[in-house]
């Protein structure tokens, strides 16, 4: 395993140039995808992919970063789906609005649940989250302020709308949107994973008391990465939100996100800022064509998909596919 | 009801004290034991009491299995492996089953025990009764099994010190599969003796396993005699707070005292660690 290897690892995007313009190359490919003319169905998985490759990178923040393995993560992912539409349906208040209340809120509630929780480690932690994200589901199943059980439906306005990010016509608008945020997210995580901020949480992560004795305070950055992590889960709540246009308990705070938010990040590669990218890229259309071909027969295939390469990704690469690349391009070449 | 909780935790307890391995799949684990003993009443007519032993087999096998696939691998990986293979492995059952035999509600119909007694004017369910008791048995049992024979020895030497348990002679490979066995036919018997009096579906071991995480971290990990106490605590708060206050938040009732408990005495009420 590479644990060792990572923690000193600087992520792909170094100042290698050829691989600057790869990535440039590639992001200037998505751009101008819709220009191709895909299918819908095409844009969609593209959608998805944008979506899950952020929420595991959210996830790999806190996870593969700092080392605590969240499984209530969908608990973010519900809130930011919960403040859009509650503010748009019962204020009218624009959802870009309520993306930015919804991150708030998140850092908010990630600080105040880190507080106590944080104290935990390993499997306590884990076992935590998980009843904090079932918490969460059964919460806002009750609370009939926003909606109970049956959730929210957000009115459909008569046209597109960029104030109500409400696209009909075309699912062109909602590639752009998730593309916008897809860059935006993976740029603060390749910042965070080369700043100091970076470097001391995977210190905590690999070795806690260590960290601590070279003055870096483990509780207080294991919050901040808690935090961040929460912040990033957010917004993709809030744009999927706006996506499907429902918001219901049992869809925003599915446990399921916090699954696939994990297993997409140990299969990428975990504590690598490409990780996330990589995992989504192949499992995704996986299980989206998964649930094509089997679909209508109880809908779990695809989980099945899920578990099965969990676990074998556990048992023969627990560092992720990721680290199928050669070394050189994941670990930056000794300066000095 | 903190009864069953208590046998499900001890077989929780036992595989991590034994290994230090989380089984997330505890539940699912579970939820087989009950679709188990389920089909071997639909298909051949056995009530759900009389197919314990059948059960437990089936089980054990199950968890050797388990054991031999996938455990064997990652004994001396990483937490976060660990944790994410038995979770890859909840998901996969979960799944399978739902796959397999629909997500519907499925329950045995005119099982053995019906109907309820009364004791000192307290009114109960016959089959919670009965499983009360036989989990009560099958609990001091296993107590007995670990702490007084040979075998069970070797098996709790194995857990405290794994080189020094294989220097006297002790097969730790056997042990974590007996281990595993073992707690998983802990399962077998609770799943069986719930089988008689509730629905059957594939989702229905997530709550039960939250429970069982939460009795083995109130009870101490790896402390079985703890499971005990703790799974009744839990069975008390989950059915007075459903009582007292509201029953949609009894799930809330039972996070809090594992939020209290691992926050302000990590090491759990009854542990040994």
């Amino acid at each position: 395993m590479s644990d060792l290897k990572s923690a000193q690892a600087e992520p792909l995007f170094n100042s290698n140039k050829k691989m600057t313009y790869l990535v440039l190359g590639f992001f200037a490919f998505l751009i101008l995808l819709p220009a191709l003319g895909p299918t819908k169905f095409f844009l969609h998985l593209m959608i998805m992919i944008f979506m899950h490759a952020v929420i595991s990178q959210s996830w790999n923040i806190i996870g593969g970063f700092s080392g605590q393995i969240s499984l209530g993560h969908g608990a973010f992912f519900g809130i930011g789906a919960y403040a859009t539409s509650f503010f748009y349906v019962e204020y009218g208040l624009t959802p870009w609005a309520g993306i930015v209340i919804g991150i708030i809120v998140c850092a908010i509630v990630a600080i105040l649940i880190g507080i106590p929780m944080l104290r935990l480690s390993g499997h306590y932690f884990a076992i935590a989250t998980l009843l904090v994200g079932i918490s969460f589901q059964i919460i806002f199943q009750r609370w009939d302020f926003v909606g109970a059980a049956s959730g929210l439906w957000v009115p459909l306005t008569s046209e597109d709308s960029l104030y109500a990010i409400q696209f009909h016509s075309s699912k062109v608008p909602y590639y752009y949107l998730f593309l916008i945020f897809f860059t935006i997210i993976f740029f603060i995580t390749w910042v965070i994973s080369r700043s100091k901020l970076g470097y001391r949480l995977r210190a905590v992560r690999d070795d806690a008391q260590a960290a601590q004795s070279l003055g870096i305070d483990v509780a207080k950055h294991k919050i901040i990465a808690f935090a961040i992590s929460a912040m990033m889960m957010s917004p993709m709540g809030s744009l999927f939100a706006q996506y499907i246009l429902i918001v219901d308990p049992d869809r925003m705070f599915n446990f399921e996100i916090s699954i696939i938010a994990l297993l997409i990040t140990v299969l990428g590669g975990i504590g690598y800022v490409w990780g996330p990218l990589v995992g989504t890229l192949i499992l995704i259309p996986l299980a989206e064509y998964a649930r094509i071909f089997f679909g209508g027969t109880g809908g779990a295939v695809d989980l099945m998909v899920y578990g099965v390469v969990l676990m074998i990704i556990c048992i023969f690469k627990p560092s992720g596919i990721i680290s199928f690349l050669p070394n050189h391009i994941l670990h930056r070449e000794k300066m000095r | 009801m903190g009864l069953i909780y208590a046998l499900i935790a001890s077989g929780l307890s036992l595989i991590f004290g034994l290994m230090e391995i989380v089984n997330f799949a505890h539940g699912e684990h579970l939820m087989l034991a009950m679709f188990t003993s389920f089909w071997l009443w639909a298909l051949l007519g056995l009530d759900p009491i009389v197919s314990i032993p059948i059960t437990i087999l089936v089980l054990a096998f199950c968890g050797i299995i388990t054991h031999y696939f996938l455990i064997r691998y990652i004994l001396k990986a990483k937490m976060l492996v660990q944790i994410c293979a038995t979770f890859g492995l909840a998901i996969f059952i979960r799944s399978l089953a739902q796959y397999l035999w629909t997500p519907d509600f499925r329950n045995v119909s005119k099982p053995m025990l019906e109907g309820r007694i009364e004791i000192a004017g307290i009114f109960i369910g016959q089959p919670q009764f009965a499983a009360a008791i036989v989990c009560l048995f099958a609990f001091i049992g296993l107590y007995l099994f670990v702490t007084k024979t040979e075998t069970g020895l070797a098996l709790q030497a194995t857990s405290q010190d794994r080189q020094a348990a294989e220097i006297l002679g002790v097969p730790s490979n056997k042990m974590f599969a007996l281990g595993w066995g073992l707690g998983l036919g802990c399962v077998a018997i609770a799943g069986s003796m719930m089988s008689s009096y509730f629905y059957i579906f594939p989702d229905v071991g997530i709550n039960f396993s939250l429970f069982a995480f939460v009795a083995v971290a109130l009870g101490g990990f790896g402390s079985i005699l703890g499971c005990l106490y703790a799974g009744i605590i839990i069975g008390l708060v989950e059915s007075l707070g459903g009582l007292l206050i509201d029953p949609s938040f009894k799930l809330l009732y039972v996070f809090a005292i594992y939020l209290l408990v691992v926050v302000f005495k990590p090491q759990g009420i009854f542990g040994r660690y």
